[in-house]
């Protein structure tokens, strides 16, 4: 027991602080990991919102353009679903709020929860934790270490928000409402990965649930957003309270309280689980498997399909649902947009131009296509995992070749990526087709729009095999390369970000089907990079040491 | 008879570490070679380039005829290797674990290996971590030595064994060797060792320190003995090769090398004895030294 802890109590508080025996020094030691990730992540959130909030006055600059942008987009369905309602769009903050409060929540949550399995789950599932425990270790002190880290990472973005934004002059108020929010729900989240921590026997399991409440609670407030009728659904999702607090839009301070006590709530639960479990174990463990290999386990093809299928199988019933969300809202683009140029240029940088609902289709599918490449980064990375947890070594010690491994698990990133897309597109435009009666055209427009964005998702699937292959140290690297196309592509436009900086990520290069011409040159180019990043990474695969 | 393993000279760096400077081994076909040395003496290391896992820097590396590093697929089909850390998959039974790495081998004998799952009491429906330390080992033994092949590489295959499974583990090796196939065994269960290897290596720092049979090695140490002699033992000093002389009025104490061993008997009967113990050197002994000793000459 510290002496630090030690406080005049009766024995049960003594035991209690006893649990938590070795916390500092576990919270030491997971910054001493994270001092490279942590800083990353909060200075890119906690930087974004005023790089875009730059741009509000020089893109527009009057109050006429202000008007009209208020009456188009303020009012767009397709528009709130993705981004929530707009309460202000006449300031600079309430633009930034609108435009970055859920994203920068969203964010910080994903960060949040990768945090809290890396310093729980994963420590057991490589048996570090083991070690750790045997030394003087209270039973508490990893969950609350990384609950810690993981907290003291949200706050530091919440307050790098308000910082900045208060920085370049928005409101004061406004600014802690946006940071705040951030913050907060990043605690709510760690709640969450603190109970997913306790259910799952494996870190992949943990993030794995985490990630579907996240998923799951992002597409209840989209849909309440964009639903008149069902806008009571956004109250049930911590991202709809992040919104709702109407940072810059004459704040709200009471909905902070909401996410506090989901903090609170999902934390505790978190904390009564874990004696519930063994070290090491979950609360649901696993069922026991045949006693032998069914006959067509002989492959390393067959084996890599049996360590991806459970998560593609996710992310395709995720697509499914985000696809059909997104064909059955299109077509109500059209009619709120109306015809301000503002919002008609705003638009156009967005997805394309012309109709406002092809436009719309068409950044649906890349963001489809940005969100399969997280997809592409975990299945390729999925064999570094292999390899530093020692499973490949009694493979490669088989007839089993070092390239024939690698292709059976990079079948996944190349094919399942592209099965991630089908099914959005067919999803997206089936509903969108029934919805304007006009299926044999939609149908294979929009599902031609998800593919043609493939080669791009492919070139990120290129560039983490390059780095697999090259630089197996750093093949975690490839989430970066993913993050940072996705933020090019998704506020480049809005932060009036050079054409430069714009053209690094593939996604900016694909055309913008189904409103844009179809030209095949970029697709070819972008697939021809994919090939030859491809070849670099098994090449170097071949040549290098395994370990 | 062909040599199995045939490494000279094999050099390996990580960065700044040299795992591996100037190692030897040479395993003969059919026997049970024994691969010992103290932690980081570069064991596993050199077991990861005979499977072509690692790449050499220098040095000349003939697994079973062929290089490990050109040839390695079809070599992997002749041998079976049991890491020292077995890691399961997660979401495959034990059994399928067998099975899996068996086939891709290049098959598995069915009933062989239902039989050593029985003799190893390994449950082969559990999965991945709900086994414990031991039964992985046990998962990744039955897999090697269920498959028909001449060489099986094992790096400290039975370090979370029970002394009951150790038993067994040195048995279904007893009669690997009687089926004539090669083992290169690394290890740190010197009765292990001693009980089924024909031939050790020794290897301290990346190099082979000694290699021969344990009768060889043991040639090499040095005899205990205590005797109570009839006068006083004058002339025990000026032998070569007696060791921790102590002398106590008639009684004396000392080590011995075996090849002096002869003449210092000698000298004691000219005194005359009246009370003599000697202790063959234990095979702890021997290998301590070998490991702890102080750096051996350069090899330039
Ligand atoms: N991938 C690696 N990177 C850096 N150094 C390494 C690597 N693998 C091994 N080493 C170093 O090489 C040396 C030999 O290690 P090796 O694992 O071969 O020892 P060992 O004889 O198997 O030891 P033990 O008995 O503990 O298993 C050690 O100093 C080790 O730290
Ligand atoms: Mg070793």
């Amino acid at each position: 027991m510290t002496a630090t802890l030690e406080r005049p109590g009766s024995a049960h508080t003594r035991q209690q602080a006893g649990h938590l025996v070795g916390t500092r020094h576990l919270v030491r030691l997971a910054l001493r990991r994270d001092r490279i990730v942590l800083p990353v992540w909060i200075v890119v959130i906690g930087m974004l919102a005023s790089a875009g909030a730059g741009s509000y006055e020089a893109i527009y600059p009057t109050q006429a353009e202000r008007d009209a942008l208020t009456a188009s987009m303020g009012s767009n369905p397709s528009l709130t679903l993705l981004y929530g309602p707009a309460f202000d769009l006449s300031t600079a903050g309430g633009f930034t709020a609108w435009r970055f409060g859920a994203f920068l929540a969203l964010f910080t949550a994903l960060a949040c929860i990768f945090t809290v399995t890396r310093h729980t789950r994963q420590e057991e599932d490589t048996g570090r934790h083991e070690l750790l425990a045997s030394a003087v270790v209270g039973r508490y002190a990893a969950l609350t270490a990384g609950v810690l880290v993981a907290g003291l990472g949200a706050l530091a973005t919440g307050v790098l928000i308000t910082v900045s934004l208060a920085g370049v002059g928005m409101p004061v108020a406004g600014s802690v409402a946006l940071g705040a929010g951030t913050a907060l729900t990043g605690f709510a989240f760690t709640g969450v990965a603190a109970i997913a921590a306790q259910i799952s026997e494996y870190s992949r399991g943990a993030n794995g649930i985490a990630a579907a409440v996240l998923g799951a609670t992002f597409l209840l407030r989209a849909v309440g957003d964009a639903a008149a009728d069902a806008s009571w659904l956004s109250w049930l999702s911590p991202f709809g309270w992040a919104t709702q607090v109407r940072a810059f839009a004459d704040e709200r301070w009471w909905v902070l309280g909401l996410l506090v006590l989901a903090a609170l709530v999902t934390g505790l639960v978190g904390y009564l689980l874990l004696p519930r479990r063994d070290v090491g174990m979950g609360l649901i463990q696993a069922k026991p498997g045949p006693a032998r290999a069914a006959h067509g386990l002989r492959s390393p093809f067959a084996l890599a399909w049996r360590l991806h299928r459970g998560a593609l199988l996710g992310w395709i019933i995720g697509f499914a649902v985000f696809g059909a969300l997104f064909g059955s809202l299109a077509a109500g683009v059209g009619d709120v947009i109306g015809d301000s140029a503002e919002a008609q240029e705003m638009f156009a940088r967005l997805g394309g131009s012309q109709s406002m609902v092809d436009a719309f289709l068409a950044s649906m599918a890349g963001i489809m296509a940005m969100i399969a490449s997280l997809y592409v980064v975990q299945a390729t990375v999925r064999m570094r995992s292999e390899e530093t947890a020692l499973r490949v070594e009694p493979l490669l010690a088989t007839s089993v070749s070092r390239l024939s491994w690698a292709a059976s698990h990079l079948v996944f990133p190349l094919l399942g990526s592209a099965a991630l897309l089908a099914v959005a597109g067919f999803a997206t435009g089936l509903l969108h087709g029934l919805r304007v009666d006009d299926l044999g055209g939609q149908l294979p427009a929009v599902l031609g729009a998800a593919m043609a964005q493939l080669p791009a998702v492919w070139v990120v699937a290129g560039a983490a095999t390059a780095l697999f292959g090259l630089l197996p140290k750093l093949a975690t690297a490839a989430w970066a390369v993913a993050a940072v196309f996705l933020l090019i592509s998704m506020f480049g436009p809005i932060a009036n970000a050079g054409q430069l900086v714009l053209d690094l990520s593939p996604f900016q290069h694909i055309p913008k089907l189904p409103s844009a011409e179809f030209t095949a040159t970029p697709l070819v180019w972008l697939s021809a990079l994919a090939l030859v990043l491809l070849g670099i990474g098994l090449a170097g695969f071949r040549r290098r040491d395994i370990g | 008879m062909k040599n199995a393993i045939d490494v000279n000279d094999l050099r390996k760096s990580f960065g700044s570490t040299k795992a591996l400077d100037g190692l030897d081994l040479t395993v003969a076909a059919g026997e049970v070679h024994g691969f010992l040395g103290p932690n980081g003496a570069g064991k596993s290391t050199t077991i990861r380039v005979l499977l072509g896992l690692l790449r050499a820097d220098g040095g000349r590396v003939n697994l079973l005829g062929g290089d490990p590093w050109r040839d390695a697929a079809s070599l992997h089909r002749r041998l079976a290797y049991v890491p020292g850390d077995v890691n399961l998959w997660p979401n495959l039974s034990g059994g399928e674990v067998i099975d899996l790495l068996g086939r891709l081998r290049g098959g598995i004998d069915q009933r062989r290996r239902d039989e050593l799952v029985e003799r190893f009491d390994l449950d082969p429906k559990k999965k991945g971590r709900t086994y414990s330390k031991g039964n992985r080992q046990k998962v990744a033994i039955v897999a090697a030595l269920a498959s028909d092949v001449e060489l099986l590489i094992m790096d400290e295959p039975t370090s979370g064994l029970d002394p009951l499974m150790e038993a067994t583990f040195q048995q279904t090796v007893q009669e690997v060797r009687e089926q004539g196939r090669t083992v290169l065994l690394s290890s740190h269960i010197l009765a292990e060792v001693e009980a089924l290897c024909d031939r050790v290596s020794i290897i301290r720092n990346g190099r082979t320190v000694e290699t021969g049979t344990l009768a060889d090695l043991r040639h090499l140490t040095r005899t205990s003995i205590s005797a109570e002699l009839a006068g006083h033992p004058n002339g025990l000093t000026s032998l070569e090769h007696v060791h921790d002389l102590k002398v106590d009025g008639n009684k004396v104490r000392f080590d011995v090398e075996t090849d002096s061993l002869d003449e210092a008997l000698r000298m004691l009967t000219s005194i005359g004895v009246r009370n003599l113990t000697s202790q063959p050197p234990t095979l702890e002994e021997l290998f301590l030294r070998h490991y702890t000793e102080t750096e051996i000459g350069s090899a330039s």
